[in-house]
């Protein structure tokens, strides 16, 4: 079976959220691959938020607010954004990946950009497999069942 | 009959559900499929395109289809009252079947040894087979209905009989048996029979014998049963004999068609005269010829006899087919009424006979008629019969209504429905039919039927399938539900009744309707969204290609006069521009070209959109009107003739052209205002006294939106306040009169509690179910840490879930709720009210949305969706356990408001606020109140403003409610949203002002102009000043010879690139008053686009008329002002005749750009409010939020938003109040909740969170050594908590170890 990847997907209340529920009613069908955590802002997200993400197994993480210039608090969008650039930095350097992790802006009314973002994001991991920290974890595993 | 629903429901194969839904009504659909000579089908609008749908061969299809005799019974409750039915024929048949869906008891007595009236022995079988007939009638008695034959009413027993046997109402359906006698000499010789009685034996299986030679008598179906089934029986030549011809003949077209094939004579315009009688037989016919007169009363035409055309048929039986009779004579005697057409006599809505208690219809009532009447007669009967039961009145709200007649409206046929060949029913070849029973016509085949149903235009848009209502588990949807009358008392009214899009028809030059590829802008609009057709890529409808070139054509149906509608509809300019815009960036290559005459970019932030939109997104600008539209018959391309702006005609061709439609008030709108007694305009829209532009004519009724003119939406909004302030000052003695409070429990201490997590999983009917296996979830979530109980509904936000869920909240002893459903965005404020309900805090409440987010979006893959609920579920479990009850303090508001700015819309909304019963205290930097307004002098409607002000500012200085301080300065403030101070400075010293809520309308300046001569020469002044020549000294401005105007002075340039909206009006006003001084006096204006939007542009055309000259110039070839001496010369390059001009001017006059007040500065700066880009204020959302500031409790108005008329300086002043109000209605607010704290262990003032917060919120508290937030002013956002170095802040509800919890549950499971 074709590896179906775990993705965590961390977005605002006022616009993405409002566009995943959207696409919902609109029926669009997209992987069943992303988890979603809503926040107020995701001015909120904290670089450890996405970071548990990763450590908990998730094979990438999707940010996605507001347009830009459109955030309900200015300028949450943006000080996601920065730090998603900064986490992705880290993500390389750990040997993760900085591919895993991705911004997106998707405004409240853009429920195809949002079964749009999935579908690429699930394509993206595919072609990277799965997580190294569960796979490093599996091989742990099965090393532990062989002695 | 619903016909279209079944029609559909054939279409996509559902035949029980479209047998279920013709028996609603029919009981027999399979019978009549047959034999019913369908007169809905002439009703059926495709007959206007084609042949209409073949309704009756489709309903016996779905008839032959399905087994009725399995299709399940409705659960009826019995009621313990009898009915006797009398026959049963249709109409029996259909009465017992509608009294038998009621619950009563019933028992149909039949004279004959069978069932089925004249169905059964009226019909042969190659028509009707009897076991179509025999199953539908056992159908029938599956529901409850007992038949008894051999019961004759009059031979076998009497009505009295019956009402002893204590049925309580009676139904007559005796229909018509006797034949009627041909009335001619030798007509009861041996072998004449008539043809119902022939009929009758046929079909009671006793085979009557039939002559060598026969002769039918008739044009109806009877005569053609008889002819036909004669035939069969072996009889050597058939003849039917009419007396009219074939055009006039009653029959079926079908009977008539399939006669001939087998073989049957049928001569017309002949009629017998008399038989010949040898032996007392038959011997023969003696006929004559007839012709044709004019129309008697059936509106067919009179047969004549032709005198002398005598001839004789040789025949040896003769039937008789011209009519049949009712037998009426047991009814005579009892004494019920009968007419003279013996038929008995019925009230035409209930069907009552003279006599209480009975009933009838069919052909005892009409006279042979159709079995469709009879039925429909029954079924009303069956009505009338219950109401007579239940002691209701038999005919209220009955007969032809108004429901009727909203039935008749239908979608016009699409222009592209091609012609399709309805099905042809598949027959018996004639040499076969000729000489068996076995029914002629075969039925469809499934493809056939398909198709046919294909056929059908679905014309009256919801079919009424009625799948909706067993589909909706909620049992929600009601398709009976009526209109109903209410009564309400009010104390004011707002009408806003919107506007509609300009029909584009009307211009048939640019071919809407006729070239596809023309669409109108909604369209385009349509085409451009998501949601839309095309899900946002847009595509020509000719052939669904993506288009390259696209076209917009302004003003189709604006500012023109050829169709009556002078006036701009504002918003065109800017929708075009948009859409423009939105087309190219989603598809690069699109070149977007749009047609108008003047950019109308008047809205606040428009000009830098369009000069965006011109200068880097590659929007091409035409000015120029483009006359008409031609198609390219091989592309479908359209060619589009103009003139350019070099004078040169051109010819340009396009794949797509958007027609920018107008915006026309509703149609019924003027008749509302005649019903409410309001004046409208011309056009419809609502007429406003001076300067209130949300007020009617009629004190107490109020309008706001497009109704009152065009507008853009923030204009709507804003009005949208001002009507609620206007009507809101009328109520203030009632407010808060008609409240019910809701009331509480107090709130359960859990804090020490371990976490005991219910969770409530949603079918949400089969939303969810459908796909997610809920039980299983259910049994999954219960193994999960904390959850004490787990159970799944199938609707958890119903009324009785709610109630179970505090039920169980109590039972269990809960501390966490889940529920596991759709989006909190719309359910979670119920569920928490429900909590509050059970005595929880509402933060310990967590939603897992899996319907919108799960089973919707993944309904293919049912194992993964469960899989995933259980994960969601999993982690909202997670968070849930690490919730956290919050406390929402109360505090008292100060219902107190501070208006800053004492110009025309502070003013405003100060007086609105006191009116309404607020202390309010207005303060002005300046030295007096109405700065601006004062200075006007007149509207362009010709309304004098400083009265106005005038007596605005006494009402102001006067009110009791109202304390003004001018001379101020705004120092400092504190607080929060429903509690500030504000610190005000003047020459007397400081003071503190307390407030709830804050109006900042600081006004604007007008430009000093540095250009054109200004302050160098004394005829060279402003706009407004020279109204004040005008005005005070007309006698020098009426012997000018020549004035000039320039526009957009201070407007529209690089540094300032906003338009001032007002100046282009104020310029056409003052044009027009010189022109009034003095017609020799010429006038010129000067101008870049002349911006006259909405009614205003009536003003330029007059103008215009008056002969005002209007020279356009471009930013790059300005004007030069010279001075000639004591006048001046004017040099200007004329963009629309390509020449220079010099104009010699007594006075040049420039309308000058408003400017931001100075005084802006120092408040914004206090209060931390932000600026837009052209340092007017922003505010919370462009469109949707126009009065409002982000920051909590801050509101603005008038000239401190933007440039902008009186009138809607003072609609905005009173829609800021309104604003304010809703805080200050408010004895008590809550601050808590959800936002963010500092832990000050933690902080070490690294001020982080203070630059982040884009409220500033955070302050530095100097004595303590570390930040604090308010928690009344914080937004709850979180951006300084995730900024926090130290993690020394935290967001309430959305803290870290409840984040990490969710975000971590993924892992396990």
């Amino acid at each position: 079976m074709a590896f179906v990847p775990k993705i965590e997907a961390l977005i605002c209340t006022y616009c993405t959220y409002t566009a995943a529920d959207m696409a919902g009613a609109a029926r669009m069908q997209y992987p069943a691959t992303v988890r979603i955590v809503k926040y107020l802002c995701t001015g909120r997200i904290d670089i450890l938020h996405i970071l548990k993400a990763f450590e908990a197994g998730a094979d990438a993480v999707m940010v996605s607010g507001c347009e830009v210039g459109d955030c309900h608090f200015l300028e949450g969008n943006l000080r996601a954004q920065e730090r998603v650039e900064y986490t992705k930095h880290l993500l390389d350097e750990i040997g993760i990946g900085g591919e895993r992790l991705e911004m997106f802006h998707i405004g409240a009314s853009d429920a195809p950009q949002w079964a749009e973002a999935v579908r690429q994001m699930t394509e993206r991991v595919q072609a990277l497999g799965p997580n190294p920290l569960t796979v490093k974890r599996h091989s742990e595993v099965q090393v532990e069942e062989k002695s | 009959m619903n016909v279209e629903g079944y029609v559909q429901l054939i279409k996509v194969g559902k035949y029980s559900e479209a047998v279920q839904l013709i028996m609603e009504r029919l009981p027999l659909p399979s019978v009549l499929g047959r034999i019913c000579p369908h007169p809905c089908e002439y009703r059926c609008r495709r007959k206007d395109l084609d042949d209409p749908i073949a309704i009756c061969h489709l309903k016996r299809f779905a008839g032959d289809r399905v087994n009725i005799l399995n299709l399940p019974l409705p659960e009826i409750p019995k009621k313990n009252q009898r009915v006797a039915v009398i026959g049963s024929g249709p109409a029996g048949l259909s009465c017992a079947y509608h009294l038998a869906l009621r619950g009563y008891e019933v028992t149909i007595f039949e004279a004959l040894p069978v069932t089925g009236g004249m169905l059964r022995v009226g019909i042969p079988d190659f028509r009707l087979p009897k076991q179509v007939l025999e199953t539908e009638i056992n159908n029938i008695t599956r529901y409850g209905v007992e038949i008894k034959t051999n019961a004759a009413l009059g031979r076998d027993f009497t009505l009295e009989d019956l009402f002893n046997r204590h049925y309580e109402a009676v139904f007559l359906g005796l229909g018509c048996h006797l034949g009627r006698a041909l009335g001619i000499p030798g007509d009861d010789a041996q072998g004449v029979i008539q043809g119902v009685d022939f009929l009758r034996l046929l079909n009671l299986g006793k085979k009557p014998k039939v002559g060598k030679n026969l002769a039918v008598i008739g044009g109806g179906n009877v005569a053609f049963d008889v002819a036909r089934s004669a035939r069969r029986l072996g009889a050597e030549t058939v003849t039917i004999i009419y007396r009219r011809s074939r055009e006039e003949m009653p029959a079926l077209e079908e009977e008539i068609e399939g006669a001939i094939c087998e073989g049957i004579n049928i001569r017309y315009l002949e009629a017998p005269e008399r038989v010949i009688v040898e032996n007392g037989k038959v011997a023969g016919l003696a006929c004559i010829r007839m012709e044709l007169g004019p129309a008697d009363s059936s509106g067919r035409r009179r047969p004549i006899p032709i005198v002398g055309s005598e001839f004789v048929l040789n025949v040896d039986m003769i039937i008789p087919a011209i009519g049949q009779m009712a037998d009426l004579s047991y009814l005579e005697n009892i004494g019920l009424k009968t007419t003279r057409f013996g038929t008995l006599e019925l009230d035409p809505v209930t069907y009552q006979t003279s006599r209480p208690g009975i009933f009838a219809a069919g052909d005892v009532h009409t006279g042979p008629w159709v079995a469709i009447g009879a039925i429909a007669g029954g079924m009303e009967a069956a009505a009338s019969i219950d109401r007579y039961l239940q002691g209701v009145d038999l005919a209220a709200g009955r007969g032809p209504g108004e429901a009727a007649q909203a039935m008749q409206k239908w979608v016009e046929i699409p222009l592209d429905e091609e012609k399709r060949d309805r099905e042809r029913m598949p027959v018996l070849d004639a040499d076969v039919s000729c000489s068996t029973f076995e029914e002629v016509a075969r039925g469809y085949t499934e493809a056939q039927a398909q198709a046919e149903a294909a056929r059908c235009l679905k014309c009256g848009v919801c079919a009424e399938c009625m799948q909706c209502v067993q589909a909706c588990q909620a049992g929600a949807i009601d398709h009976l539900m009526q209109p109903q009358m209410r009564e309400f008392k009010v104390g004011a009214l707002i009408v806003s009744p919107g506007f509609r899009p300009f029909n584009a028809r009307e211009k048939v030059e640019y071919g809407y309707g006729r070239y596809p590829n023309v669409i109108t802008s909604l369209e385009f609009e349509r085409l451009l969204s998501a949601t839309g057709p095309s899900e946002g890529h847009v595509k020509r409808p000719a052939d669904h290609r993506a288009p390259k070139k696209v076209a917009w054509i302004q003003c189709v149906g604006s500012r023109d006069a050829s169709i009556g509608r002078e006036y701009c509809s504002y918003v065109c300019c800017m929708y075009a521009t948009k859409q423009a815009v939105i087309a190219k960036e989603h598809d690069p290559e699109v070149e977007p070209t749009i047609f108008f005459i003047d950019m109308r970019a008047q809205g606040k932030g428009f000009d830098r959109y369009y000069e965006r939109a011109r200068d880097q997104i590659g929007v091409r600008y035409i000015r120029s009107m483009v006359s008409r539209i031609a198609e390219v018959p091989k592309s479908k391309n359209l060619l589009i003739s103009y003139v350019d702006a070099g004078g040169e005609i051109q010819s340009e061709e396009f794949d797509l052209v958007v027609l920018s439609v107008g915006l026309c008030p509703h149609p019924q709108a003027a008749q509302l205002g005649n019903k409410l007694g309001f004046a409208t305009n011309r056009w419809g829209f609502a007429e406003n006294p001076p300067l209130e532009m949300v007020s009617t004519s009629r004190e107490g009724i109020f309008t706001c939106g497009v109704f009152q003119s065009p507008k853009d939406i923030p204009e709507t909004v804003t009005q949208a306040s001002a009507a609620a302030a206007a009507a809101g000052a009328l109520l203030a003695e009632a407010r808060n009169t008609m409240l019910t409070v809701k009331e509480f429990p107090p709130e359960r201490d859990i804090l020490h509690e371990d976490p005991r997590i219910g969770v409530f999983v949603c079918h949400c009917g089969i939303n969810i179910a459908g796909v997610v296996d809920v039980v299983a979830v259910t049994e999954y979530v219960k193994t999960l840490p904390d959850v004490v109980y787990a159970d799944h509904y199938t609707f958890s936000c119903s009324t009785d879930s709610l109630q179970r869920m505090r039920e169980v909240i109590e039972e269990q002893h809960l501390n966490r709720v889940v529920v596991a459903s759709c989006s909190p965005r719309t359910h979670e404020p119920l569920f928490q009210d429900n909590l509050r309900q059970a005595g929880l805090n509402k933060y310990l409440f967590e939603m897992a949305n899996i319907r919108d987010q799960d089973s919707w979006v993944h309904q293919a893959e049912p194992e993964q969706a469960t899989e995933l609920a259980k994960e969601l579920i999993r982690m909202s479990v997670a968070r849930a356990a690490k919730l956290e009850p919050l406390p929402e303090l109360p505090f008292e508001v100060d219902q107190h408001a501070l208006v800053i700015g004492g110009g025309i819309s502070g003013l405003t909304a100060a007086l609105t606020l006191a009116e309404a019963g607020y202390d309010t205290t207005l303060v002005e930097n300046a030295k007096e109140l109405g700065r601006i307004a004062w200075k006007r002098h007149y509207t362009l409607e010709g309304i004098l403003v400083w009265p106005y002000v005038e007596k605005l500012v006494h009402r102001v200085l006067q009110h009791s409610r109202i304390e003004v301080i001018t001379e101020a300065r705004i120092v400092d403030f504190s607080g929060h949203i429903g509690r500030f101070t504000t610190i005000v400075e003047t020459k007397d010293g400081r003071r503190e002002i307390p407030h709830g809520a804050t109006i900042i309308a600081t006004a604007a300046v007008e430009y000093e102009p540095q250009e054109y001569l200004y302050g160098q020469h004394p005829r060279v002044v402003t706009q407004q000043k020279f109204e004040d020549l005008l005005v005070k000294e007309s006698a020098s401005v009426k012997t000018a010879e020549s004035v000039v105007m320039i526009q957009c002075v201070g407007s529209r340039e690089p540094e300032y690139p906003y338009c001032s909206r007002v100046c282009c009006s104020y310029a056409v006003r003052n044009a027009i008053q010189i022109k009034e001084l003095n017609p020799q006096t010429r006038v010129y204006i000067l101008y870049r686009d002349i911006r006259t939007f909405g009614f205003r542009e009536l003003y330029y055309q007059k103008a215009r008329r008056l002969g005002v000259q209007f020279i356009r110039f471009d930013r790059d070839q300005k004007p030069e002002v010279m001075a000639a001496g004591e006048v001046l010369k004017v040099k200007v390059f004329d963009q629309n005749l390509r020449v220079p001009l010099v104009l010699s001017a007594d006075f040049v006059a420039l309308s000058v750009a408003l400017r931001p007040n100075p005084w802006a500065e120092e408040v914004a700066r206090v209060y931390k409010l932000p600026f837009d880009a052209d340092h007017f204020f922003m505010e919370a959302h462009l469109k949707l939020r126009p009065l409002d500031f982000a920051n909590a409790g801050f509101f603005l108005a008038g000239l401190a938003h933007g440039p902008k008329f009186s009138e809607e300086r003072i609609a905005q002043g009173k829609g800021a109040a309104a604003r304010a109000m809703g805080i200050l209605s408010k004895q008590q607010m809550y601050v808590g909740g959800a936002v963010a704290q500092v832990n000050p262990d933690f902080c070490v003032a690294c001020l982080s969170c203070m630059r982040v917060c884009p409220f500033r919120v955070p302050r530095f508290v100097p004595e303590d050594g570390v930040v604090t937030i308010d928690p009344a002013a914080c937004q709850g956002c979180g951006i300084c908590a995730a900024t926090c170095p130290r993690k020394a802040i935290e967001v309430k509800h959305s803290r870290d170890v409840q984040c990490l919890a969710k975000i971590a549950a993924i892992a396990g499971g």
